[in-house]
């Protein structure tokens, strides 16, 4: 049928016989697009008279919004905390490969590297949408180097750093620029870090609590400065104590204001968190849920040695060690694998799965009215 | 009159479903002749609903040589609230066939000129040529529309204060709160439905029992405006078993003897 609209002249395509996921439940409704957003029926029938120029048969498949990894460190390759000659083509590269894994946006991930790393990387990835050549760049999560020694993980020792310019002036020092800057991971017990997490949470840059010896009362009220999310739970912190719960405890804390919630990452890989400790921080906070890959260069190479950061790493089928030790040094799982073995491990609905890895990431970063949903006005791939 | 007495709503549904689109395919619709068809909303039709668009899946049957006019739509709630008649036509028919928006006509509740509004929903009826079937349903005070009892049984598209029975009834579709349920509604009148070429009005559930013994059994009364459609020449009633619960036995036989010649309207599907 020809178009017949008054507001637009754009190509409305119509997705038919598909179940989409909406206000929290797999729905079976048509899903309508426009010009690169969500369309709502209703207004473009009654408001336009209007219809679809060509429809989609998805032969009953999910529609689900689009994945949001929001710590990957690199893939195929590719490591981000490398200052290459081509960063913008290395992220490029990885911004086309994970849309076969459903992600559509992301925030290439750094870990602790010295300065001209930063310097070198953070002018070059800018923040743009994604589209048919690749996911969209959200911003960079800066994962370090302001984290605690006992708990640095794979991170190299030699480049850590504290807070001993008084935080802000630390920060512009080793990262030369805040801007691009999506997510900022530190441990909240670093003398001066209150200061750091209230400055950067109203430049609305997400403060995560990661690699960190903080106990609950720390982590609270870093919280209450403005931080919102916990870098991979479990991994990197102290354990659960029942006399202190340390970050974990986070997922339950009455000192949590009111109209916030604290979100946490989660790899479900089934490598770096136990499927039963995985269940527990689910049944105690399901909403908060965020699924992370933590991936790192070697995800979708073959087994072998190679870079990451600063340091050197093996795999050994589904691990990633650092070499010649049993430190786990991140994921080679894809988003889609997370989110298969989430919902498998918990027993969680297809919806709440789905939602892990997209709302929950969007509500996150503050962009849920625009991405992660398939709500109308939110945005929507170009057509092929 | 024909009464068309079914065991339950779903074969109520099904048959009224059957007729509407029997009618549609004898008429054989084109470019330049459209059938006019008036709708109802509420949870008498929703059965009737889903099977047309059924039988529109299976291609028994298109909407593209046909024109709507609803009964009536409430005054003063957004034309997307949950609860408006427009939402409710989208949702559970135009949305799911192939229909086209600038066929269809809803009274707008919000229309800067409420009186005019009605004027005009008049005269494009006529200017569509009249309607060939109107489909109704009945209230419980045996109203058709917003037809209240008392209202005049010569009334025609207008603005009308909703009975605090029915503003009771609907504060359960408006969160429980009195003061969000809307107060008024435009409304087709009792003579523009008698004007339509046929009516159908459909009647389910035991709680209709009484108005459907009062529109057919009593005499044509303002206080019971479905009586009128005893003075119009072609009109079908089809009603489940409970809702003949206050009929006479006798007219209860006398129509059910007849539902071999009747349901020759529905089946066999007509030839194109």
């Amino acid at each position: 049928m020809p178009s017949n609209k008054s507001v637009s002249n754009a190509p409305i395509t119509q997705f038919v016989n598909c179940r989409i996921l909406r206000d929290h439940k797999l729905q079976r409704e048509d899903l309508w697009v426009r010009e690169g957003r969500i369309l709502d029926p209703e207004k473009l029938f009654f408001d336009e008279e209007g219809y679809a120029d060509q429809r989609v048969d998805c032969e009953g498949l999910i529609i689900a919004p689009g994945f949001i990894d929001v710590q990957i460190n690199g893939g195929y390759g590719i490591d981000f905390s490398q200052a290459t000659s081509n960063v913008r083509g290395g992220v490029a590269l990885v911004a086309k490969k994970i849309l076969e894994h459903g992600v559509t946006s992301f925030l290439p991930t750094l870990v602790t590297s010295p300065p001209n790393i930063y310097h070198k990387v953070l002018t070059e990835v800018k923040v743009h949408s994604g589209g048919v050549e690749g996911a969209g760049v959200l911003g960079c999560h800066l994962e370090g180097p302001f984290i605690s020694l006992e708990k640095k993980g794979a991170h190299p020792e030699q480049y850590l750093r504290s807070f001993q310019l008084g935080g802000m002036l630390d920060l512009i020092e080793t990262y030369g620029t805040l801007d691009n800057v999506a997510m900022v991971t530190l441990a909240p017990e670093l003398p001066n870090s209150e200061k750091v997490v209230r400055e950067l949470t109203q430049r609305g840059i997400t403060v995560s609590l990661g690699h960190s010896v903080a106990n609950l009362s720390q982590a609270e009220e870093a919280v209450q400065h403005g931080a919102s999310f916990i870098t991979h739970l479990f991994n990197a912190m102290l354990p659960f104590h029942h006399r202190d719960p340390g970050i974990v405890g986070l997922l339950t804390s009455d000192q949590v204001p009111q109209d916030r919630m604290v979100f946490y990452g989660m790899i479900a890989d089934g490598i770096h968190t136990n499927s039963a400790a995985l269940r527990i921080a689910h049944r105690a906070h399901p909403t908060g849920l965020v699924l992370v890959t933590d991936a790192i260069t070697a995800m979708g190479l073959p087994p072998g040695r190679h870079t990451l950061g600063q340091q050197v790493i093996e795999i050994q089928g589904l691990h990633a060690y650092v070499a010649g030790t049993k430190t786990l040094s991140g994921s080679i799982a894809t988003m889609d694998m997370c989110v298969r073995h989430f919902k498998q491990a918990s027993g969680c609905s297809v919806e709440e799965a789905l939602e892990a890895a997209s709302l929950h990431p969007a509500q996150l970063l503050g962009i849920s009215h625009y991405k992660g949903t398939l709500d109308y006005g939110a945005d929507a791939a170009p057509d092929r | 009159m024909k009464l068309i007495i079914l065991n339950d709503y779903d074969q109520v549904g099904e048959w009224a479903a059957k007729y509407i689109r029997n009618k549609i395919r004898r008429f054989n619709p084109g470019p330049d002749r459209f059938f006019i068809l008036g709708l109802p909303t509420g949870g008498t039709p929703l059965g009737c609903y889903k099977k047309l668009i059924e039988f529109y899946k299976k291609g028994e049957i298109s909407f593209k040589y046909v024109k709507t006019f609803n009964m009536d739509e409430y005054v003063g709630i957004a034309r997307n609230h949950p609860e408006s008649y427009h939402s409710f036509m989208w949702n559970n028919l135009f949305k799911h066939i192939d229909i086209k928006s600038e066929n269809t006509h809803i009274l707008d509740g919000n229309a800067p000129n409420l009186v005019e509004e009605c004027d005009s929903f008049e005269e494009k009826i006529k200017a569509a040529g009249g309607i060939d079937l109107f489909v109704g349903g009945i209230g419980p005070d045996g109203h058709i529309a917003f037809n209240e009892p008392g209202s005049s049984l010569l009334s025609r598209t207008r603005v009308k204060t909703l009975a605090q029975d029915t503003i009771l009834a609907n504060a359960r579709f408006f969160d429980g709160d009195l003061s969000k349920v809307p107060t008024m509604a435009l409304t087709v009148g009792v003579a523009t439905v008698m004007d339509a070429r046929e009516v159908m009005i459909l009647i389910t559930g035991v709680h209709k029992a009484f108005a459907l013994y009062k529109a057919i059994e009593e005499g044509v009364n303002h206080m019971w405006t479905v009586s009128a459609f005893q003075q119009h020449p072609q009109t079908v009633f089809v009603c489940d078993e409970d809702a003949t619960l206050e009929l006479r036995v006798k007219t209860v036989k006398y129509f059910q003897g007849m539902m071999h010649v009747h349901n020759k309207l529905v089946d066999p599907l007509p030839s194109k």
